[in-house]
């Protein structure tokens, strides 16, 4: 059963309860509607809301149910009927309360805060969404498969035929080691451009070239994989690892690593910029007015009271990094390895997940269902390193507030 | 006291200074090596990606034989459709080879590398275009075919007579002969707008591949993207801003808010694969489910935007609105939402150019299917923007997956595509937020 | 407490001082000549340029792009905006203590040991506390420390805070001691305490002090300038601006009619 009659039969409803309530409030009040409580348009606009928003409601209330009971048929005549039922419920009553003494506007804005209220609560459900969708499958995934050796195994190599080992170990390495070349790439770069911007710079060298940062925030990560996969990675192929011996993979660790390096400047020189900028003036010009230079008061004044901003900005930067997919995917390499050579090709769990869950996949299998796995370890790896790096940002800020 | 001079500068200080002049040099290093990364990034998708703009062309008459494309000679479409591109494939190249005695060009080139020197696809546009209008047959026509994948790289200096040496899809011969076929007129690259057109194609045939249904899909996503976010994003901020008690719950829907928006893209992904095609049902490859989730990963982003704007209207205006006697809502539907526009679609042009760009999470809802055919927004079988689609970033990521080294260069001119779209839609945010920036 | 002998050194000649803020002219062709170890108090409405002009004392006003500075300012006969000069340097010599305590975020220690450690002023850690100890004890704060000289100095009382920046400038050895409203964020008692340490400081250098409070200027203060709209007034004897000023707009100020 398709339910675009009741839709229909909803908007139709709601539309015309608008006129009739207003219609009917112009008619109790006499034609004078300074008698009324409440404006006429505002009785309609009651009306209206009351016959859509239950009504609306119940039909994603069926939805839900219909896929919570696995309900793959048509759904039954009573409910459509019931919807359209709540829906007519909703214009009569409405209707019946329009009077010279209804407060309307207190009822129709009631409908809209729980509207509001409605939108705000989406943030949270989408959170419990992904923590639900991902630990149903990791429990699954569990079962199947020792988690000890999921967290302790050094070992993948998952295959398809079953026996797999599936070890997240190589996995984190790959994850660490390339987010970490990336921030000891970004940091500096990101950190002296802020503090250039911020404290140096003109206004006119600012407004020319922390743009032109930005847009190196803009630009999408599948970008920045393809200049890995073929710029960067070749480059650092003939020119470092083949002569140095160390390797003749053009995917490697420090391809990843220097593009996601990269990727992440704009981010920590944009955070950090707003962090030096709330270290109050009163600070430099104490400082200066004890006759130190201004590298002095940067190093010894500025920087040190931004410290815990920036730290926080830097935990933000890495939580980036850990959770970048497009860059690992093609950029690094799909070989799980523990090694030590950044020339070397190596893999992440984000490259992972997506090997596991595209192409043909059975969802029964521990090879598919450990990507669940991967995503629940990903995901709490940054959302500590998140509320962290949030909770630290936000102490900082109160600091100067 | 005594007192040094001031108009001398002592040792220390000199070393001091030296130490400054040090220090600002690490920033102007810094802001130097960022330029650096973004001037090259630039260059090489500019460099690389606008050969996909242009095409290799194959101009020949044929005479289409009826005998070969309508054997009994009734110009029924139906019954020529009986005759499949390979029979075509064989009157191009007998048109080809006619061509070049008619020009006069001698060459040791087999029969059937001259006619691999056309595109594959190329058969199945001349079958389309006898098959619509069947009185074409028998006649001498103008055809301007596409050229094979290596014949179009050769031209544009991918392939070189070194590599074709060690190809077997191409001979060294063949590229001589094209450079004579170029002399003679028969054979010219020239700009390809079908490139934004033309939907993808399969592996053999890179220089047929388009961005037609990639572009669509993202176009079908950011509808779904603009109509949900939108709104949405503009609810919760009004009720978290405006209305929302400061207790404990609207702190804990802040800070979830906040770690929304730092959550790793692919986790949508695993989200989007789990509750709108798992448990839900959803088609999968479908913009439907695509922009459901560029949604969610987009919200948090617009949402903080949108508390931004709304935070930056004084409450003057809130007291002035209370003032005169409207209720709270009022206040803020009538006065703080008209003032805050700007800043709120500043803030979700910048989200959406955000989703356009999104790759991974697509990779997991199926976007990354091959699909040669135009979604349609609306269809019977799959419902509202429920046909299968693939999206521009994810195109991309599927020709960096391909082996033929010619569709690294169609995903290079999709990045150009791709960062166009995102520049017209970052100058439009900039132009928003510069007419109508307010400061109060 | 006054002191008028007419025998002290000129410190600080300032000529023809003009300030312009981009389009704003601040401060009109000031001249003034500052006694050393006196104290001299700068007084006006809020906005009339007195700490503008104060800030070019010490060069502070170098610290903001859009300032313009002309005319000439010598310390001891040297011109401080003579090319030659390094701002550093100066401000090594002229300290300054400003409007609102503001401490580093550090230990009370090292917001002491901060203008020596950058100048050089010690050559071991001996001489550096005893640098440190020295300078609490000019800033008459040595007593309430000088147990917990390692927690923050953001940790103190807001007096507290104001005698710790002036032990921080004290600390560098300067001559000239410039002090932009000191006590405006301060309460009467500790006004009191860091009013009674200006005095005490009037013995080692000569103390520039704008002042909001003309009640403030006539305690601490031997010299007082009266600055209005940018342009210095009236300069003489802090008795005689407040019993016999000439000018009739000083006049109007010290009886209240403007301000």
């Amino acid at each position: 059963m398709s339910l675009t009659l009741p839709l229909l039969f909803i908007a139709a409803l709601s539309v015309g309860g608008f006129f009739i309530a207003r219609s009917r409030a112009q008619s109790a009040a006499g034609g004078d509607i300074r008698k009324l409580a409440s404006l006429p348009r505002q009785h309609g606009l009651n009306t209206a809301l009351s016959t859509a928003i239950p009504a609306l409601f119940a039909i994603l209330a069926w939805l839900f149910a219909a896929r919570l009971l696995s309900y793959r048929d048509a759904a039954p005549i009573w409910v459509p009927l019931a919807i359209m039922l709540i829906a007519t419920l909703g214009f009569i009553l409405s209707i019946m309360r329009v009077s010279v003494t209804f407060r309307a506007r207190t009822a129709a804005e009631g409908w809209i805060r729980s509207l509001l209220i409605g939108a705000s609560v989406i943030a949270i459900l989408t959170t419990v969404g992904i923590v639900f969708s991902m630990l149903f499958e990791s429990i699954n995934f569990f079962s199947q498969y020792r988690w000890q050796d999921f967290f302790f195994s050094t070992n993948w190599a998952p295959n398809f035929r079953g026996n797999s080992d599936l070890g997240i170990l190589p996995l984190l390495w790959g994850t660490l080691y390339i987010s970490v070349i990336a921030l000891i790439f970004a940091v500096p770069i990101g950190l002296f451009a802020a503090v250039y911007l911020s404290e140096y710079a003109s206004r006119r060298t600012r407004s020319v070239f922390k743009p032109l940062i930005e847009i190196l925030a803009g630009i999408p990560t599948i970008v920045y994989g393809l200049f890995a996969l073929v710029t960067v990675g070749p480059f650092l192929r003939d020119y470092f690892a083949q002569p140095t011996g160390f390797g003749d993979s053009a995917s490697s660790v420090m391809t990843a690593g220097l593009v996601m390096g990269i990727m992440l400047i704009p981010f920590v020189s944009s955070l950090s910029d707003d962090i030096i900028n709330a270290v109050p003036q009163s600070l430099r010009d104490g400082s200066l007015g004890l006759g130190s230079t201004h590298s002095e008061t940067i190093r010894q004044v500025v920087l040190p009271a931004a410290l815990p901003g920036i730290v926080g900005a830097i935990l933000l930067a890495a939580s980036r990094a850990i959770g970048e997919t497009m860059i690992v995917v093609l950029g690094a390499g799909a070989a799980a390895r523990l090694d030590l050579n950044p020339f070397e090709a190596m893999t992440t769990v984000t490259v992972k997940i997506v090997s596991q869950l595209t192409g043909d996949t059975d969802f029964a299998s521990p090879e598919t269902l450990v990507a669940f796995a991967l995503g629940l370890t990903l995901f709490v790896i940054t959302l500590a390193l998140n509320v962290l790096a949030l909770y630290i940002v936000r102490r900082y800020r109160e600091q100067y507030e | 006291m005594t007192s040094k001079s001031l108009l001398t500068e002592d040792k220390r200080t000199k070393a001091r200074n030296a130490a400054e002049r040090r220090f600002k040099s690490y920033g102007v290093a810094a802001i130097a090596v960022a330029m650096m990364a973004l001037a090259i990034l630039l260059t090489s998708v500019i460099v690389k990606g606008i050969g996909a703009f242009s095409q290799t062309y194959v101009t020949i008459d044929i005479t289409l034989p009826a005998d070969r494309l309508d054997k009994d000679g009734n110009r029924d479409p139906a019954e020529m459709a009986g005759v499949t591109t390979i029979g075509y494939a064989s009157v191009l190249r007998d048109g080809l080879i006619d061509t070049l005695a008619a020009a006069g060009i001698e060459t040791e080139v087999s029969d059937r590398d001259i006619g691999d020197m056309i595109s594959k696809e190329a058969s199945a546009t001349v079958r389309n275009r006898v098959l619509a209008n069947p009185d074409l047959i028998g006649e001498t026509v103008n055809f301007n075919l596409l050229a094979d994948g290596r014949i179009d790289g050769f031209f544009k200096g991918r392939v070189t007579m070194e590599t074709a040496s060690r190809d077997q899809n191409v001979s060294p011969e063949q590229l001589v002969l094209a450079e004579q076929m170029a002399e003679a007129g028969i054979i010219e690259t020239r700009i390809n707008w079908a490139f934004l057109s033309l939907p993808d194609a399969s592996d053999q045939r890179p220089e047929a591949a388009g961005l037609g249904v990639a572009i669509l899909g993202s176009l079908y996503m950011m509808i779904v993207v603009l109509v949900l976010a939108l709104p949405i994003a503009v609810a919760a901020s009004i009720y978290l801003e405006e209305f929302a008690p400061k207790n404990r719950w609207t702190d804990i829907i802040e800070v979830n808010i906040a770690n929304l928006a730092a959550v790793p893209s692919i986790v949508y992904g695993i989200l989007g694969l789990a509750i709108f095609i798992n448990f839900m049902e959803f088609n999968q490859s479908s913009p439907l489910v695509g922009g459901l989730v560029l949604t969610l990963m987009t919200l948090p982003t617009i949402i903080i935007s949108t508390r931004a704007a709304l935070k930056s209207v004084p409450p003057s205006i809130r007291d002035a609105a209370l003032g005169v006697g409207a209720s709270k809502m009022q206040s803020v539907f009538h006065h703080v939402l008209p003032l805050a526009a700007p800043g709120i679609l500043t803030g979700t042009i910048i989200g959406l150019a955000q989703a356009l760009g999104e790759t991974a999470p697509l990779l997991l809802i199926g976007m990354v299917a091959f699909v040669r055919d135009y979604p349609q927004a609306f269809s019977d079988s799959a419902g509202l923007f429920g046909d299968p689609s693939t999206a521009l970033p994810v195109q991309i990521y599927n020709w960096t997956q391909r082996s033929d080294p010619a569709f690294v260069e169609r995903a290079q001119g999709a990045i150009i595509v791709l960062l166009v779209f995102l520049l017209i839609m970052n100058a439009a945010a900039i132009i928003l937020r510069r007419k109508f920036e307010r400061r109060w | 407490m006054k002191d008028t002998s007419m025998t002290k050194n000129i410190k600080i000649s300032a000529n023809n001082i003009d300030v312009y803020y981009g389009e704003k002219h601040a401060i009109k062709d000031v001249s003034v000549q500052i006694e050393d170890k006196t104290v001299t108090a700068f007084i006006g409405p809020s906005g009339c340029g007195k700490s503008t002009f104060l800030r070019c004392i010490n060069r502070m006003n170098d610290t903001i792009d859009i300032a313009r500075v002309t005319g000439h300012i010598a310390i001891d006969g040297e011109d401080i905006y003579d090319p030659r000069v390094d701002p550093v340097q100066l401000r090594a010599k002229v300290g300054m203590v400003f409007q609102k305590p503001n401490p580093f975020p550090k230990s009370i220690y090292d917001n002491v040991a901060y203008g020596p450690k950058i100048h050089g002023l010690s050559r071991n850690k001996a001489e550096l506390d005893e640098i440190v100890e020295k300078s609490l004890r000019r800033g008459a704060l040595w007593e309430e420390v000088k147990d917990r000289l390692h927690e923050p100095g953001t940790g103190l009382s807001g007096g507290q805070q104001q005698r710790l920046c002036i032990a921080r400038a004290v600390a560098t050895e300067p001559e000239v001691l410039l002090m932009d409203e000191p006590c405006s964020a301060l309460d009467p008692i500790a006004t009191a305490q860091v009013e009674e340490l200006i005095d005490e400081l009037r013995q080692s250098f000569s103390v520039v002090i704008v002042t909001h409070s003309m009640q403030q200027a006539a305690r601490v203060s031997q010299k007082t300038a009266f600055f209005h709209l940018g342009n210095m007034v009236e300069y003489d004897e802090t008795d005689k601006i407040f019993t016999n000023p000439e000018d009739p707009r000083t006049e109007s100020y010290i009886s209240g009619r403007i301000g």
